[in-house]
């Protein structure tokens, strides 16, 4: 009798990661195999745990602020913006208009980087390499201007509570407005590279679909839930900070798949540049910090405040017990809860296709690890 | 049939390409990092720097802690002593644990007298933790980094760098 040999296993378990460049960051995933078909995937996450919110509990709400930036560091400017929401919410402190039109311009331009940053590696995954540099060259152009204003370009601790550090530099408004006139252009370039090349929809067209009502169930956000067609967008349904001032569609897929939540994120972009282009030209002028007292002991009670951010909604839950540093700090980090999709989406699908789910999804390890 | 004949002649796949020969003779954006240093926004927040007053020479901190205490790191330690004389306390040590920084901005965006502040130096690696721990004296001259070589004939009395001793 011959012995039975791992050649004759009907399903072999795999290690995807931590290591895996197609991961985006520290995941492992556990892929239970049947020859090329996936059976079954587990995530494995906590590589990349720093113990954010643990560490909120011994620092004041002004020293917070840098920490969230390094949550989802690809969108740092939206992370921060909801945690400087909640705070501001919890002190009732009144924000500038002007201050609060730049945080918006900001942060679209965030969302525009961080899914040009996605559509970039995602692309790469896939094995369109030539998008990836284009990608990168304007999203330099993006995080050269929060160079300028904020001083960094990736940890960018871009807001304070009440409103900002410091004004516009002398030439903002120019470069800003310079990046979202070539901006269309650009993305023409990224769309004829992508959306008709037969490699492209063969690889994305009917891969990883998931139903509206799916999507509901499993609580996702952003543009994994916009891709089946839910528009569901929390700056439309509950505008914070301003949003209410600013035209914007939300763009919708039909088919819940690879492709249509590509196509989503494409729009978004446009959808940012839009805002932003309203914000140029009716952008007040003003004080840009409100009254904020150095002393900040928000009354007891519990906050919740979400911002849109670039991968979906982004909650701060926060618990203030009357002191100066927060009792708890619960984030809500929106892929998280998309990657719990992960297992459902593979399943049937071949090796190379948990890849291009894995980029579908936008992980980003740092705000799923905490 | 305009659909498959643009199937058939990888329509697709030429427009693509297309763009791609197009950028072969576009202007280059590569930036030629070691040997180009890149020209930084005046707000970056890199190297800290302890200011002296220009004029006096004398340094401007007046040792008050803000910045000790506004550090989410409390990485920056003040060292002071009250001058007998005058009443007013003098800064005798400052330390600033370059490993640790989050590079947030918030000691020089408290800093009553715009001594401590954070430059467009951003070349911070070093070969031993200990270097990453700054005094007083190399807060307020800057450090003697690696030089990478990139303008060696013009960094003025500087000896052949340790990156080089290293190479051979």
């Amino acid at each position: 009798m011959i012995e039975p040999t791992i050649l004759d296993a009907k399903e072999i378990e795999i290690n995807m990661g931590p290591q895996h460049p197609s991961t985006h960051g520290v995941l492992r995933v556990k892929l239970k195999i049947d020859g090329e078909k996936v059976r079954q995937a587990e995530c494995i996450i906590g590589y990349l745990h720093r113990g954010v919110e643990k560490i909120s509990e011994n620092r004041n709400y002004f020293k917070c602020i840098p920490y969230y930036d390094r949550t989802d560091y690809i969108a740092a400017v939206s992370n921060g913006l909801g945690f400087i929401l909640g705070v501001e919410k919890m002190a009732e402190i009144q924000v500038p208009e002007r201050a609060q039109y730049i945080r918006i311009m900001m942060t679209e331009l965030n969302r525009i980087a961080s899914h040009l940053l996605w559509l970039a590696t995602h692309a790469l995954d896939i094995g369109a390499m030539t998008v990836f540099l284009y990608c990168f060259r304007e999203r330099e152009e993006i995080l050269k201007l929060f160079e300028a204003l904020f001083g960094a370009r990736l940890t960018t601790h871009a807001f304070r509570i009440g409103g900002l550090w410091k004004d516009l530099p002398p030439g903002f408004v120019e470069a800003v407005k310079k990046f979202t006139d070539e901006f269309p252009a650009r993305v023409d370039e990224y769309e004829q590279l992508l959306t008709k090349n037969r490699i492209w929809l063969d690889r994305t067209r009917g891969i990883g679909v998931i139903s509206a009502a799916e999507a509901i169930e499993y609580g996702l956000s952003g543009p994994p839930l916009r891709g089946s067609g839910v528009p569901y967008d929390v700056r439309k349904l509950r505008p914070y900070g301003g949003y209410e001032n600013f035209e914007f569609d939300v763009p919708v897929g039909k088919n819940g798949d690879t492709y249509d939540r590509y196509l989503v994120r494409i729009e978004e972009m446009l959808q940012s540049r839009r805002i932003v282009e309203q914000i140029l030209q009716k952008l007040p002028s003003g004080p840009i910090r409100g009254k904020v007292p150095r002393v900040l002991k928000p009354a007891a009670g519990e906050y919740y405040s979400a911002v849109e951010g670039p991968r979906g909604e982004l909650g701060y839950y926060i618990v203030s017990d009357g002191s100066t540093q927060p009792f708890r700090v619960r984030i809500r980090p929106p892929t998280f809860i998309s990657l719990q999709v992960l297992d459902r989406l593979v399943r049937g699908h071949l090796i190379a296709d948990v890849v291009a789910i894995i980029g579908t999804l936008d992980i980003v390890l740092g705000e799923i690890d905490r | 049939m305009v659909n498959f004949l643009k199937r058939v002649f990888f329509v697709d796949v030429l427009a693509g390409l297309a763009l791609t020969l197009k950028y072969t003779f576009h202007r280059v954006y590569t930036e030629q990092y070691p040997t180009e240093k890149p020209k930084l926004a005046e707000r970056y927040r890199g190297a800290p720097r302890l200011n002296n007053d220009p004029e006096t020479g004398e340094t401007l901190c007046i040792a008050c802690d803000l910045c000790a205490q506004v550090c989410p790191e409390d990485l920056i330690v003040v060292g002071s002593e009250r001058d007998p004389d005058t009443r007013k306390k003098v800064l005798t040590t400052y330390t600033f644990d370059t490993s640790r920084c989050l590079f947030c901005g918030l000691c020089q965006e408290i800093c009553p007298t715009n001594a401590i502040e954070l430059t467009q130096d951003f070349e911070l690696a070093t070969y031993s933790r200990r270097n990453m721990v700054w005094d007083r004296t190399r807060l307020e001259q800057g450090w003697d980094r690696i030089d990478y070589g990139a303008d060696r004939e013009t960094a003025s009395g500087r000896e052949s760098s340790r990156y080089e001793r290293k190479t051979g």
